[in-house]
């Protein structure tokens, strides 16, 4: 408990220090000095604070996504990018915005949910047809599914000449958050809500079917609340800020590393990993090459890739 | 009779399939100077071919010396590594470096690389403990998305003309075509066949795996680097020449395998490159001249190549 508080306390310090990066000069002493109508607070309000908030939501939103993901899979290396959920919100999205541009973001969030859940669902369906499930099995075939739909993404993106719009989606940037245009993130931070009241249902499920029956819950609907989540969680991540490769896998697999596999206890965990490990990627992106910005899903390309090959090399020394 | 002569009469048909293919993509819907319209698809197509025997030939090699039916060049990431090579001589040495090393060095020191990396990939696949095969596919493709955003990361620290001048160098389509890239290309390729051709009576060995290959007499270690380099620079020529596509090699080579029926080389190999050809000239003609799309056909082969690996992955597990 004591090293909970430590990592939320480092969470909230590089929140803090987070408000304070930027190109605009933004310090205490300029935010004392100065009235409600000046430079300094205006750039507080209207973009750092509403920067900061997104980093914080759709960072945890997307790491307990992935936990979800992996308790309802039973699967370690399952998330939302090694699953096609992301790029199936992506082809709802495209298609929303091919047949009704004009509808509100949150309508096409919500087609873009969707596409998710039937992606998902998909995916499920794929990995029913396997008898003899081995665990890297499942992340590949995700991954290729995730490959096909993105073709079929591009491929109607082409068509439509909509390609540049569709790179800048699946590009996750916090640089365009300004006041107005993360708050459908916290949709994200209510199913985090959820997966947390209902995480004793999901610790069951990971346990499989039979048990879970045994236990009396419904498998079927667990099932579906998680899905429901994870789905609601990477549409609205995906609308609003972009795709973050790999997030929702490593958190949860390095908290799992510390504190084991009881939902109760690691959702805290991974909420405030989550968090923590975006707000420190994206202060890279913005200090290395200021002042221009690294996106965050390249950054968190990078070292996200680089935990994932350690995760599975890890593995296989464990299980040799 | 007809079971003896089934990888013969496959090659037939795909010879045959290939020359209409050939034919369509040179003529329909020519208007205009013969001369201009002959010269103008030649080059295309040559660069079309290339790339078709390039990725054929290497993804059914590497296929043998790793002996598996599912790993490709590509699918491990060493398109993504061409890239990310290129991407780090711009980055460290700075665009001059493009311009003014000799082109001939410059390939020579990326496929030096290459061959370093695949050497490492190779040693950690087959010396030591057994591997799953699903562990190195992974392994294959997260090194893949590593390789990539490694490039993204060091083309945004770049400024942007030193970004064109890389972004030249290898998002060539099928569409566009550079006539010395061609040149250099053709007599890369023409090269390597040669080596290949020398070393072609080996090949049936090497794929019975390493215990068998060595017991009858194959000079195991030194065929297997002579292969993975020329493997290597067939990767380059074809990344350089239109990019990275991932699943076509895998796409041919699993369609060779199942038409001929018959895992000698001097069958496969023919048939995976003519398979090549036809899937990227007949589909080229066929998108541009009856469709009317353009240069949406890399979609579509990664499209269908996922599809097919899923199955192979899928089918493998089942069993």
């Amino acid at each position: 408990m004591r090293w909970l508080g430590l990592a939320i306390a480092v969470t909230i310090l590089l929140a803090i220090v987070s408000l304070f990066v930027g190109v605009s000069d933004v310090s205490l002493v300029s935010l004392l000095s100065s009235s409600a109508e000046d430079r300094p607070l205006q750039v507080l309000l209207i973009s750092r604070i509403p920067r900061t908030l997104a980093i914080i939501l759709s960072g945890a939103s997307m790491a307990i996504a992935g936990l979800v993901m992996q308790m309802v899979v039973r699967n370690r290396f399952v998330e939302p990018s090694t699953a096609g959920t992301t790029e199936s919100a992506s082809l709802g999205f495209l298609v929303i915005t091919i047949l009704a541009p004009g509808w509100p973001l949150i309508g096409k969030m919500l087609v873009a949910a969707l596409f998710a859940l039937g992606g998902t669902a998909l995916f499920l369906r794929i990995l029913r047809a396997v008898p003899l499930r081995d665990v890297l099995l499942v992340p590949l075939v995700g991954i290729m599914l995730g490959g096909i739909i993105g073709a079929i993404t591009a491929f109607f993106a082409y068509r439509y000449g909509l390609m540049a719009s569709l790179l800048a989606w699946n590009m996750g940037d916090f640089s365009g958050i300004l006041r107005g245009r993360y708050e459908l993130l916290w949709i994200g931070m209510a199913c985090c809500v959820l997966a947390y009241i209902a995480a004793d249902r999901f610790t069951v499920a990971g346990m499989g079917r039979d048990f879970t029956t045994n236990l009396g819950l419904n498998y079927q609907h667990v099932m579906w609340l998680g899905l429901i989540i994870v789905s609601l969680v990477s549409a609205v991540v995906l609308v609003s800020v972009g795709s973050i490769p790999f997030l929702g896998l490593i958190v949860p697999n390095l908290v799992s590393l510390m504190v084991g596999d009881n939902m109760r206890r690691t959702v805290p965990w991974v909420a405030v990993g989550g968090a923590g490990f975006v707000l420190a990627c994206d202060l890279l992106g913005r200090v290395i090459r200021a002042p221009y910005e690294i996106p965050i899903s390249v950054v968190v390309g990078v070292v996200g890739s680089m935990i994932f090959l350690f995760l599975l090399l890890r593995t296989r020394r464990h299980a040799a | 009779m007809p079971r003896l002569s089934r990888p013969a009469l496959a090659l037939i048909l795909l010879g045959v399939l290939a020359l209409i293919s050939i034919v369509c993509f040179m003529t329909l819907g020519a208007k205009g100077s013969w001369s201009f319209v002959l010269g103008f698809r030649g080059k295309k197509l040559a660069s079309l071919l290339l790339v078709a025997y390039a990725v054929a030939v290497s993804t059914v090699l590497f296929q043998t010396v790793t002996n598996n039916r599912i790993l490709t060049p590509s699918i491990m990431g060493f398109d993504a590594l061409y890239v990310l090579i290129k991407t780090g001589v711009v980055f460290f040495l700075g665009v001059g470096a493009l311009i003014s090393i000799d082109p001939q060095l410059q390939f020579g020191l990326e496929v030096l690389v290459m061959v370093a990396f695949s050497g490492l990939l190779f040693r950690w696949l087959f010396l030591g403990e057994e591997r799953s095969l699903h562990l190195l596919v992974l392994v294959g493709i997260v090194f893949g998305i590593l390789f990539r955003s490694l490039s993204q990361f060091m083309q945004r620290m770049l400024d942007p003309g030193a970004f064109n001048v890389l972004q030249d160098t290898f998002f060539a389509s099928f569409a566009t075509t550079d006539a010395t890239l061609l040149t250099i290309s053709a007599i890369i390729v023409g090269l390597v066949t040669i080596v290949l051709l020398r070393l072609m009576h080996s090949f049936d060995v090497l794929s019975l795996g390493r215990a068998h290959a060595i017991n009858l007499g194959v000079n195991y270690k030194r065929t297997v680097v002579i292969i993975l380099t020329l493997v290597s620079i067939l990767v380059a020529v074809s990344t350089a020449l239109v990019g990275p596509i991932t699943f076509f090699g895998l796409l041919v080579a699993t369609l060779a395998h199942s038409l001929i029926g018959d895992s000698r080389h001097r069958f496969v190999l023919p048939a995976a490159v003519l398979l090549a050809a036809i899937c990227l000239v007949g589909g080229q003609t066929l998108l541009e001249r009856v469709f009317a799309f353009d240069t949406a056909l890399s979609i579509i082969i990664e499209f269908l190549g996922g599809i097919v690996f899923i199955a192979l992955v899928l089918r493998r597990a089942a069993r």
